[in-house]
């Protein structure tokens, strides 16, 4: 009986610890001192928040490069989809072989200057629906169809993708990639410069 | 496999032996009461808690004593989180406002089951999560509900664990301590500061932290997306310093608002296994031999270098059946490729193949990837570490818990080899600790099979309240071999405590939501009563002198033995269920079938 008060005080005593005080203190050390990351990292063009640059969104029209396919909502890249945000299809899933046949379809029809292997992050969605990058590969594959939808050479597309492509994380962690948000704006940018 | 695959490898691997001596001294310091160089700070709240909850930490308790707070603390946890589940409409911090009238449309109602299924699962350390978090729980819920779940239960694991180590280091006493005190500590000492420190690190690096409601914006072509906030940061380390591993979100550790680069991916992965990794010195110093702590180390270490190796290799390798259809998998010119279904591109198959062994080797479940959609050889290695009963550097404190009862079952089983009374540490190995053992191994494995053996067989009408479509099988995404995998993987990560899932299985409904807590259940707790009835048997012993005829449980021979004896009881125990599933899938991956 003695311990079962003991119980009944030390969880109540501990939530006020540890799921109080700690993320209210952590919340206004991370506002105090991180306000940008604390906040979404969020993106603004003109004032106005277009997004977040952590997470991806979708892109249709051919003069923005395109992210992965998202299986988060009907149409992707919806960020509080009851679902969530993955296929969860196995590699045996006749499913997922359906859709990557169909996207290659697509990719191929929108793509017609680009006639190379399809890289495999384009074809995959990715296990948050969310994902902000593409691979340099999947940029360069594009490069052709963004190019000529705006008038811009494929050279200078080139240079935006190199200029905005990060490598690994010193060098070792993690894997190259293009954020297509940042990646769109620049080119928004360049043409609203010319 | 790719270099940088191998490279990430080879840096995690010396970091977290870098941090386990530190991090072990440092514990062994905590338990045995020692000042600490966080003491100056730490030990006016230490002293707090004792007397607010009127706690006198100089009572030493028998096991039955230290078992009964052990479980009268996890009961009084679980109803605190269920009521606040439950009520979560009238708590404040609800910018979403979820289970009240005007939560958003898609939202997730808590219903009795659901939230029973919760309650259980992160007071069991397990978190497995039958819901979307960004969809279901306000911020309140998540903050004192499923955050301070993480610490309590995680100080739990490692009050037992200590105790079970002083079993070795105790002679005809019969106390093992005391729970309140151990626990205390393991929040105060261990879990807040390097939770704090990890979270604001987290936040630098792009992990979110407000209290504000869901932002609205209209995205570059103009369509509505709506992003979810919340205090993800504080939860974020502490899910994964925890072995608790429940996300924020949905997505866990793949959202980019969770685990926005490859820096935070590796210092998420530490986090994971700091603990488990510091408890093997914390044992070896405090049974004053480290040489056995640095033992039971390597083993876990081979037994993950193997699995992340397989699993690296495997996703790198790519599906043929997609291959096949023209996706270009192999690395080269601006591409990592391999399997990417279900992977992030700033992860890649490396970092996404590491942590999902990290994840399914300790208790901990987090995932920065599906686990649904890797490659059969993948899953397999996960379901194995999942079925080995979290050895593998494990849970906190309950990872230590179950390395030694394989230990025991090793040295029993070399005590019979050569006909000797088995002893470890100098203390005899005899029946009573033996049962124990079994006890332990055949109810955690049993509740496994039996389980996902059910959820084959049972039938309901349709609609039913217990499973609204009448066979379970309807509930998997995938079918086939696969789905038994996804079946299978359910239960086992129930059962380890782990969490983690195949994400394609619809676990909300209330059948799965009862056995799956019922599993959880049997997890832990049938784990932490039996390592505690052993603590109390062996604290009454008296510890034998080595002779010549001892045989030695550190080295090479022993470190051997121990590895074989955890292969072997986990392929006696699982083979013919992994044939069926991921092994079967294997050949399928390769023969080119896909299945309807």
């Amino acid at each position: 009986m003695k311990q079962l008060m003991i119980a009944v005080r030390a969880t109540l005593v501990l939530a006020l610890v540890t799921g109080v005080a700690y993320p209210l203190l952590v919340t206004g050390l991370s506002q105090l001192i991180f306000p940008h990351q604390a906040n979404g990292s969020l993106a603004p063009v003109h004032g106005k928040i277009v997004g977040s640059e952590l997470i991806g969104q979708r892109f249709t029209k051919p003069q923005y490069f395109h992210g992965r396919p998202s299986a988060a909502g009907n149409d992707g890249y919806d960020a509080i989809a009851p679902g969530g945000g993955a296929s969860n299809y196995g590699p045996t899933n006749q499913k997922l072989v359906d859709r990557v046949q169909a996207d290659m379809k697509t990719f191929r029809a929108e793509n017609p200057t680009f006639t190379g292997p399809v890289p495999a992050d384009l074809l995959t969605t990715s296990g948050s629906g969310l994902d902000p990058d593409i691979s340099p590969a999947s940029a360069e594959a594009q490069a052709g169809r963004v190019a000529s939808a705006r008038g811009m050479t494929v050279e200078a597309v080139r240079q935006l993708i190199a200029a905005h492509t990060q490598g690994r994380q010193f060098g070792i962690l993690g894997e190259p990639r293009v954020n297509v948000l940042e990646l769109n704006l620049a080119l928004d940018q360049a043409a609203g410069a010319k | 496999m790719t270099w940088p695959a191998l490279g990430q490898l080879a840096i995690f691997v010396a970091m977290l032996v870098a941090i386990t001596r530190p991090l072990g001294a440092y514990m062994a310091a905590v338990y045995s009461g020692k000042r600490t160089f966080l003491s100056p700070a730490l030990s006016p709240l230490e002293r707090a808690i004792y007397r607010a909850c009127g706690i006198n930490p100089a009572i030493e308790q028998t096991w039955t004593s230290y078992a009964a707070a052990t479980l009268l603390f996890g009961l009084v946890n679980f109803a605190l989180f269920y009521v606040l589940l439950r009520l979560q409409g009238f708590l404040p911090w609800n910018p979403q406002g979820f289970g009240t009238a005007r939560a958003p449309a898609g939202s997730l109602p808590v219903t009795p089951d659901l939230a029973f299924n919760t309650a259980v699962s992160f007071m069991t350390n397990t978190s497995w999560q039958s819901y979307p978090g960004e969809m279901t729980l306000g911020y309140f819920a998540q903050m004192a509900g499923v955050g301070v779940q993480s610490f309590t239960s995680a100080a739990a694991g490692m009050a037992v664990a200590v105790a079970l180590i002083r079993g070795f280091i105790r002679e005809r006493t019969g106390f093992v301590g005391n729970f309140w005190a151990d626990m205390t500590r393991s929040a105060v000492y261990v879990l807040l500061p390097i939770s704090f420190v990890g979270a604001l690190f987290l936040c630098s690096q792009g992990v979110i932290q407000c209290l504000r409601p869901y932002l609205q914006v209209a995205t570059v072509e103009g369509a509505a997306q709506t992003l979810p906030m919340g205090p993800v940061a504080s939860q974020e380390s502490i899910k994964l310093l925890s072995s608790d591993g429940g996300g924020f979100f949905n997505a866990n550790s793949a959202h980019p608002f969770e685990n926005p680069t490859p820096l935070t991916n590796l210092l998420e992965m530490l986090l994971m296994l700091a603990v488990p990794a510091g408890m093997t010195y914390t044992f070896g110093r405090m049974v004053n031999d480290r040489r056995q702590g640095w033992t039971l180390f390597a083993v876990m270490l081979a037994l993950f270098g193997a699995g992340a190796l397989a699993v690296t290799w495997s996703e790198q390798a790519g599906n043929p059946i997609l291959s096949a259809a023209g996706v270009e998998h192999r690395p080269g010119l601006g591409q990592a490729g391999g399997n990417m279904e279900g992977k992030e591109t700033r992860f890649g198959v490396g970092a996404s193949a590491l942590f999902s062994v990290v994840s399914t080797a300790s208790a901990d479940g987090a995932v920065n990837s599906s686990h649904d959609s890797f490659t059969p050889a993948g899953g397999l290695v996960q379901l194995f570490n999942l079925t080995t009963g979290e050895v593998i550097f494990g849970g906190v404190g309950t990872g230590l818990v179950s390395m030694l009862f394989m230990v025991v079952v090793t040295v029993f089983i070399a005590g019979l080899l050569v006909g000797r009374t088995p002893e470890y540490l100098g203390k005899k190995v005899e029946a009573k600790e033996m049962k124990m053992v079994m006890l332990s191994l055949v109810a955690t494995s049993g509740v496994v099979l039996v389980l996902a053996g059910a959820a084959f067989l049972m039938r309901f009408d349709r609609g039913s309240y217990w499973n609204p479509t009448p066979a379970l099988t309807e509930n998997l995404t995938n079918h086939g071999a696969h789905g038994l995998s996804e079946l299978l993987y359910a239960n086992a990560s129930a059962a380890a405590t782990n969490g983690s899932a195949f994400g394609g299985l619809n676990a909300n409904t209330p059948w799965f939501n009862l056995t799956l807590g019922l599993a959880m259940l049997v997890g832990r707790f049938l784990v932490i009563v039996p390592a505690l009835a052993i603590a109390g048997c062996l604290t009454r012993k008296k510890r034998l002198a080595v002779t010549g005829g001892t045989m030695p449980t550190y080295g090479w021979l022993f470190g051997g033995l121990l590895v074989g004896t955890i292969v072997l009881v986990t392929a006696l125990t699982f083979l013919p269920a992994l044939a069926l599933g991921p092994i079967a899938e294997h050949y399928l991956m390769h023969l080119g079938i896909p299945v309807r």
